[in-house]
């Protein structure tokens, strides 16, 4: 009964350290509010120095295809620092989710998205969860061909590939359709830092990379999924930290309002939840690294309890800094708009809680 | 990593071979106990000498669970929670070489219950302004005061008691620890009735009771010190969870909700779920605080963990005398006993509802918890006192 080491190793500390100092340096608020007066000008420079320079692409592709041969655990620690500055690149859509269903494949576009080269996305819905029903609109016809259209897609403005899940028979095949091939229309969402897209096919050329691909698809959304909430548990911390360094400057009656028992409260069970959301993330990370039988489970608690937890902590960060919090100047809102949508992205909590009814054999039905 | 895993494989040889050399089955219990703690299978993250062998903390459980898969007798955790959770931690940092050899093993073993002697009818929250006096005799101090919420009084043998020991001084200053004998004749336990209808808990009158200085923890005057030890054991103690997913009072409430489908209700499952997946988190949460800890003593951390428990046994035990129905109106019984011990999920749901309200207010009341969480981890500022500087013996009481 070895149990899942939920620490951090001196490994995933160095590798924290070199993704925090490079967002301190090019992923800097003002540049990302710009992001919603239409200024994407910050996302390419970033994520190629994440992407290529860091080498972060290929952290879940084996070394054999050009990746770090790293695990759920690194990418997780990647993703609390993403959280922490609600930054703007495509990591969790390429280098999760795609990646994780391009796994089995090997060949030239698994080697691409590790080398940082590529970027793909996969063609579904950002609120799709891993237990819903795929919705596959699209259709090949006999030469391949693809038509069909896909909305509120996560991750497809920045991708140069889509992976789009075409249902053949009773199965579903997921076909790379280069980016270009594609209608990609913005959407105006409301987190413009992972901005959506609505896609259309019409005919669009593309191979077909994977067959009987339903349980890769859902795979790859469930780790997605898990590790989301790394996302969202480095989020949080930063909304805690923030509004806690906030409290101890604002002073109003004459005093620092950090000393107010019912503001320290507050913050004193924000903390607490905090730290449970740091350790649900860290063991749903671990959980999959080790290919843990519970690592479904452990995905789910950490969705259905980080979603909700980290708008509870960017809700109180703009409550708590008060009218600063609610100016478009304060990054607070930036944290706000990204916990809220990532409420709903890879299925609510509540489907998450839904489906662990049935894994923790709490059933509704007799 | 592969050190970490050498480590756990020759800690089971070791089980194993204690096991094979004590059978459980044919070794008398105290002999095996005793035996159990001379070998450093009683606490493996206690030095060696003092029944531990010096190893990470995180160890422990699965040398537990080898003991009980072997049908190894117990040492009587129920029982001796406060011996257990909170003085033995405190005599290993505090204690002389001679206090840790006379009074580990029998604790360990269950030989000696101990109580703890810090709440007053005047001091619960404000701990630091206790009035309780000991003054020094010669070799000795001569304590006079009054207990209370002292769970096992009625059949401890010993006491960690904080008594003061100079009124001259601001409140913290003042205390001092000790390791008092509960069969001294001044001392008068009485059981204290509470909303169970049982009384856990009792009131405890000292009065002259002589201790010896050698029963001393601690420098004189440094008792805040020591106390503020023990209750972070015992916050991690009672907020550190059982560290299974069938233990405790989600899996209590989980089993009654298997056993009635004819009670589900959406809206009951609905909130069954939340909180299944809150004690889950609450689980793997104390699992990381274990790992964190490892030799090191648990600090202002645990008050965390004990907020949440809190919460988290109240809400579930009212949950299910909801779920509960018809059934959820009875009680099993409101005849004054006085328990053995402290069970948390015991009896049935209207007792373990009833009995979870005290989760809040034992081991630091959830609003001194968060005064702590706020003050000693996120560092905001304290609250106003008109207290910490004036002499104890000039404060308003």
């Amino acid at each position: 009964m070895s149990e899942l080491d939920l620490l951090y190793t001196d490994v995933e500390d160095d590798l924290r350290s070199s993704v925090r100092a490079l967002l301190a340096d090019r992923c800097e608020a003002p540049a990302v509010t710009a992001m919603y007066d239409g200024d994407r000008s910050i996302v390419a420079g970033l994520w190629k120095a994440l992407a290529a320079d860091l080498g972060l692409a290929g952290l879940l592709v084996p070394e054999e295809h050009g990746g770090a041969g790293a695990s759920a655990r690194e990418a997780a620690v990647v993703l609390e620092e993403l959280g922490r500055s609600a930054a703007p690149v495509p990591f969790l859509t390429s280098s999760v989710i795609a990646t994780t269903l391009l796994l089995e494949t090997g060949g030239t576009l698994l080697s691409g998205l590790a080398a940082g080269e590529r970027t793909a996305a996969l063609a579904v819905p950002l609120s799709a969860g891993p237990y819903d029903a795929l919705s596959t609109t699209v259709r090949a016809d006999a030469d391949g061909r693809l038509t069909g259209t896909v909305t509120s897609v996560a991750g497809a403005l920045e991708a140069d590939v889509l992976l789009v899940p075409v249902r053949v028979g009773e199965g579903i095949s997921v076909h790379a359709v280069p980016a270009s091939e594609a209608a990609v229309t913005p959407v105006v969402s409301l987190d413009m830092t992972r901005q959506l897209a609505d896609l259309a096919f019409d005919g669009a050329p593309g191979d077909p990379v994977l067959t009987d691909a339903e349980p890769a698809v859902r795979r790859a959304l469930l780790t997605g999924a898990a590790l989301l909430a790394s996302e969202q548990a480095g989020l949080a911390q930063w909304c805690l930290h923030a509004t806690v360094s906030y409290l101890k400057e604002r002073k109003q009656f004459g005093r620092v309002v950090g000393g107010f028992q019912a503001l320290k409260h507050r913050l004193a069970d924000l903390f607490t939840d905090v730290e449970s959301a740091g350790a649900a993330a860290r063991y749903a990370a671990a959980a999959l690294a080790a290919a843990d039988p519970e690592a479904e489970l452990a995905a789910a608690v950490a969705q259905s309890y980080c979603g909700d937890l980290a708008v509870r902590a960017a809700e109180e960060a703009v409550q708590l800094h008060g009218g600063i919090g609610m100016t478009w100047e304060h990054p607070a809102h930036l944290y706000l708009k990204r916990a809220k949508a990532d409420q709903i992205a890879l299925g609510t909590p509540g489907s998450h809680r839904t489906r662990l009814a049935a894994l923790a054999d709490l059933p509704f039905a007799p | 990593m592969s050190d970490e895993t050498t480590v756990r494989e020759v800690l089971r040889q070791r089980v194993a071979d204690f096991l094979a050399a004590h059978d459980p089955a044919t070794t008398e219990r105290l002999a095996f106990l005793r035996a159990r703690y001379d070998a450093g299978l009683a606490w493996v993250f206690f030095p060696e000498g003092h029944g531990g062998l010096g190893l990470a903390r995180d160890l422990q459980p699965e040398v537990d669970l080898l003991f009980a898969r072997a049908g190894a007798p117990g040492n009587n955790v129920r029982g001796n929670g406060i011996g257990l959770g909170m003085a033995a931690p405190t005599i290993l940092a505090f204690g002389t070489e001679e206090q840790k050899k006379r009074f580990l093993r029998p604790l360990w073993t269950g030989e000696e219950i101990w109580c703890q002697l810090f709440s007053e009818p005047g001091a619960g929250s404000d701990l630091a302004g206790l009035a309780t006096r000991a003054v020094r005799d010669g070799d000795s101090w001569v304590v006079d005061g009054q207990k209370v919420w002292t769970s096992h009084a009625h059949n401890a043998r010993f006491a960690i008691l904080v008594a003061r020991t100079n009124p001259d001084v601001p409140k913290h200053q003042g205390l001092t620890y000790f390791l008092c004998d509960m069969t001294d004749p001044g001392v008068e336990v009485r059981p204290l009735r509470q909303i169970t209808g049982e009384a856990e808990f009792n009131e405890v009158f000292l009065t002259g009771v002589r201790i010896p200085d050698a029963h001393r923890l601690g420098a004189e005057g440094d008792g805040w010190r020591v106390a503020n030890a023990t209750l972070n054991n015992e916050r991690v103690a009672i907020g550190g969870g059982s560290g299974t997913r069938s233990g405790g009072m989600i899996g209590v409430v989980s089993r009654t909700w298997r056993e009635h489908p004819e009670r589900r209700t959406p809206e009951l499952h609905d909130r069954l779920v939340k909180l299944w997946v809150e004690a889950e988190v609450a689980r793997v949460t104390g699992q990381r605080l274990r790992q964190k800890l490892r030799l090191g003593q648990p600090g202002p951390e645990g008050s965390a963990m004990k907020l949440t428990f809190a919460r988290l046994n109240q809400q579930l035990s009212g949950l299910e005398v909801e779920l509960l129905g018809e059934d959820g109106l009875r009680y099993s019984d409101w005849t004054m006993v006085r328990p053995d011990g402290v069970d948390f999920t015991g009896r049935d749901a209207g007792y373990r509802y009833l009995r979870a309200k005290g989760n809040s207010i034992e081991g630091g009341t959830s609003e001194i918890l968060r005064n702590i969480v706020a003050e000693r981890v996120l560092g905001l500022p304290p609250e106003h006192r008109v207290d910490k500087h004036v002499p104890w013996k000039e404060l308003d009481k």
